[in-house]
């Protein structure tokens, strides 16, 4: 957990959390798996202080309780750091490819 | 070059009928359940395993899933797949814990938090991960060395000396397979399991374990009564032929399953179910049923983590409900004790427990269970038609203990203004007292439990083979006592069904039909085949 803590990230962005019921277990998901698939350390925080956690964690990501319309911190390091936040913002943009409403 | 070795024939028991072909497979017996834990590395090792195992049935599961069903499965692998959700377990096994203590207590923060969450949707997910807990329990509890199960595959014959529920229920039988034991008999815990998956059983091998090469081939005759070992060229071939045929049979019966029953003479019979633990019902059709006949709860009791609460009760009776759509759930209470010993609530150092506290006599012990169980089941007794059936009376007092008890808790519910019903309450009819001192009881309904009830009027255990020729359920003395119940229910407008393994035995329908029952509960997997014998085909 240290390890995540206070370096300056290389690629950063905002996005919001849109699924109607927050970033429950399916959402918290995809997010997770998306993260893994890049080689950079990717992290993730309520916006604006709350304490950084692994994006790849589904257990760390999944603690948060993020509601919807929480707004999110996404930082990562690594030489794909840029690709990965792309990927995770687009992945916001698209609702968290969440169809169903459960 | 060697000689073909002799085909060898080993005297058995079919405790659960069916043919399998395959290689022998010696069941590992793991010493580890009451003793305490092995090296570190041994129990890193058992929980390694638990997990892979896990991981390979979820993906499984998943792949026969619709695309929903699949997504929530994938969250349960990718927790598994997380290494913050197992850091705590291995930490608490370098510091000496065993494999299933460790992981039970990595759960059960997570657990915690989930359930007290304050948005309904993320409460929602203690359900994933206490179903995701037992998984991995499951797998740590079974007799069976998990790693020893690694390349297993469909077509294989395991045998042992004994094999317990949660051992049987880690295994895939999907692929087919069999199980064949020197010791059980035909109503042993694990032959229900294992007639109600239609897994081939034999009890009562006649053999030494040595004699059970690991890895030869073998037929397993389950409809005989025997084991083949080295097989010969022709009995293969008549096992195949078997298989084929019962296959067609499975097939053809299963096209009648949503017939109604009725007699010759137009009778309506009511057919309903039994469930053992509703993750079994995932993926059945309750339409060919008539309900649910008897909901066992001790499922819940045997998970990891202790007594289950009010909630976890709630949600598997609704459950059970919203499986049932509409039609009528019996759920029975608690019933402990006898064969079914719960750690840490049956009296242990009994010298008969089947005759000692068990069912509703250990119950009115811990009213404070009792008093959860009722809660539970009155507040889920709002969402459908559900019945509550008190097991092992022998008493009317022990019935109105049980009906003061319940208007307590409906008394509280009420003031809480939790919504909630009433349930009718029904006798389980399995002490002979009971059975013949009917009169003396008033009830909203009857179930006759026909395993307990036969052994009991027999004298005869359920599980010794000596004396299963004893144990004939169409004896005239229970058949007399069939009678007696159901001309009491007759008189009082209350409905009398019959449970247990005579109730799908197609040779004592007839029996049974004509000493009045007209209701019965069998296995879900029995039904198709009772409604055919019924049908008179």
């Amino acid at each position: 957990m240290s390890n995540l803590e206070a370096t300056t990230p290389a690629a950063n962005a905002q996005v919001t959390v849109t699924p109607a019921t927050g970033l429950h277990a399916r959402p918290a998901v995809k997010l997770t798996k998306l993260a893994k698939t890049f080689a950079a350390t990717v992290r993730l925080r309520q916006a604006p202080d709350g304490p950084w956690v692994d994006a790849k964690s589904i257990v760390k990501v999944m603690g948060l309780k993020l509601k919807p319309g929480a707004v999110l911190d996404l930082a990562a390091e690594g030489a794909d750091g840029e690709a990965a936040v792309a990927a995770l913002v687009a992945l916001a943009e698209r609702g968290f490819d969440d169809g169903s409403a459960g | 070059m060697t000689a073909a070795p002799a085909e060898l024939c080993v005297a058995a028991v079919a405790a659960s009928p069916g043919i399998a072909i395959g290689r022998l497979r010696r069941l590992v017996a793991r010493n580890g359940k009451s003793t305490g834990p092995a090296t570190p590395a041994e129990e890193r090792q058992r929980l390694e395993a638990a997990v892979a195992l896990a991981l390979r049935s979820l993906r499984a599961l998943a792949e026969k899933s619709d695309a929903l069903g699949a997504e929530i499965l994938e969250f349960q692998q990718a927790l598994l797949e997380d290494p913050e959700l197992l850091d705590p377990a291995w930490a608490l096994i370098d510091q000496g814990g065993s494999a299933l203590d460790a992981w039970s207590a990595a759960m059960a923060p997570l657990i915690a938090e989930y359930q007290g969450a304050d948005d309904p949707v993320f409460q929602a997910r203690a359900d994933d991960l206490a179903d995701l807990r037992d998984r991995v329990a499951d797998g740590l509890s079974s007799d069976l060395a998990a790693a020893d199960r690694e390349d297993e595959e469909g077509r294989t014959i395991l045998v042992g000396d004994s094999l317990g529920p949660s051992g049987f229920l880690a295994g895939d039988w999907r692929q087919g397979g069999g199980l064949a034991l020197r010791f059980g008999g035909a109503t042993s815990h694990v032959a229900l399991l294992a007639r109600a998956q239609k897994v081939p059983l034999l009890v009562g091998l006649a053999c030494a374990l040595d004699e059970l090469p690991d890895g030869a081939e073998a037929v397993l005759d389950a409809e005989g009564g025997r084991l083949l070992i080295h097989p010969t060229p022709a009995t293969r071939s008549w096992a195949e032929a078997r298989l084929a045929a019962r296959a067609r049979e499975a097939e053809r019966e299963q096209g009648g399953i949503a017939r109604l029953a009725a007699t010759a003479a137009g009778e309506a019979i009511r057919f309903y179910v039994n469930v053992d633990d509703p993750r079994w019902l995932v993926g059945q059709d309750p339409g060919p049923t008539d309900g649910i006949g008897v909901a066992r709860t001790e499922f819940l009791f045997h998970r990891a983590g202790g007594l289950p609460d009010e909630e976890t009760q709630y949600r598997a009776y609704v459950r059970l409900l919203e499986w049932a759509q509409g039609r009528p759930v019996t759920v029975r209470t608690l019933d402990a004790g006898g064969d079914k010993p719960i750690a840490g609530l049956t009296p242990e150092g009994e010298t008969n427990p089947f005759l000692g506290v068990r069912g509703i006599r250990l119950s009115l012990v811990h009213p404070e269970q009792l008093r959860i169980q009722l809660r539970a089941l009155a507040r889920a007794a709002a969402r459908g038609t559900l019945k509550v059936v008190v097991p092992m009376v022998t008493l009317p007092r022990e019935i109105d203990q049980v009906r003061a008890l319940l208007a307590e808790v409906v008394a509280e519910l009420a003031q809480a203004g939790v919504p909630h019903r009433s349930p009718p309450i029904g006798v389980m009819i399995e002490v002979p007292a009971a059975a013949i001192a009917i009169q003396e009881f008033a009830a909203d309904f009857y179930s006759i439990g026909s395993n307990d009830l036969i052994q009991y009027v027999m004298a005869a255990a359920r599980d010794c083979a000596g004396v299963a020729a004893l144990y004939d359920p169409i004896h005239p003395a229970i058949l007399d006592l069939i009678r007696r119940i159901v001309a009491h229910g007759k008189a009082t407008g209350a409905e009398v069904t019959l449970c247990g393994d005579a109730a799908a035995d197609p040779a004592c329908l007839p029996a049974f039909l004509d000493a009045g029952l007209r209701g019965f509960s069998v296995p879900l997997s029995a039904l198709a085949h009772i409604k055919a014998a019924l049908a008179g085909e």
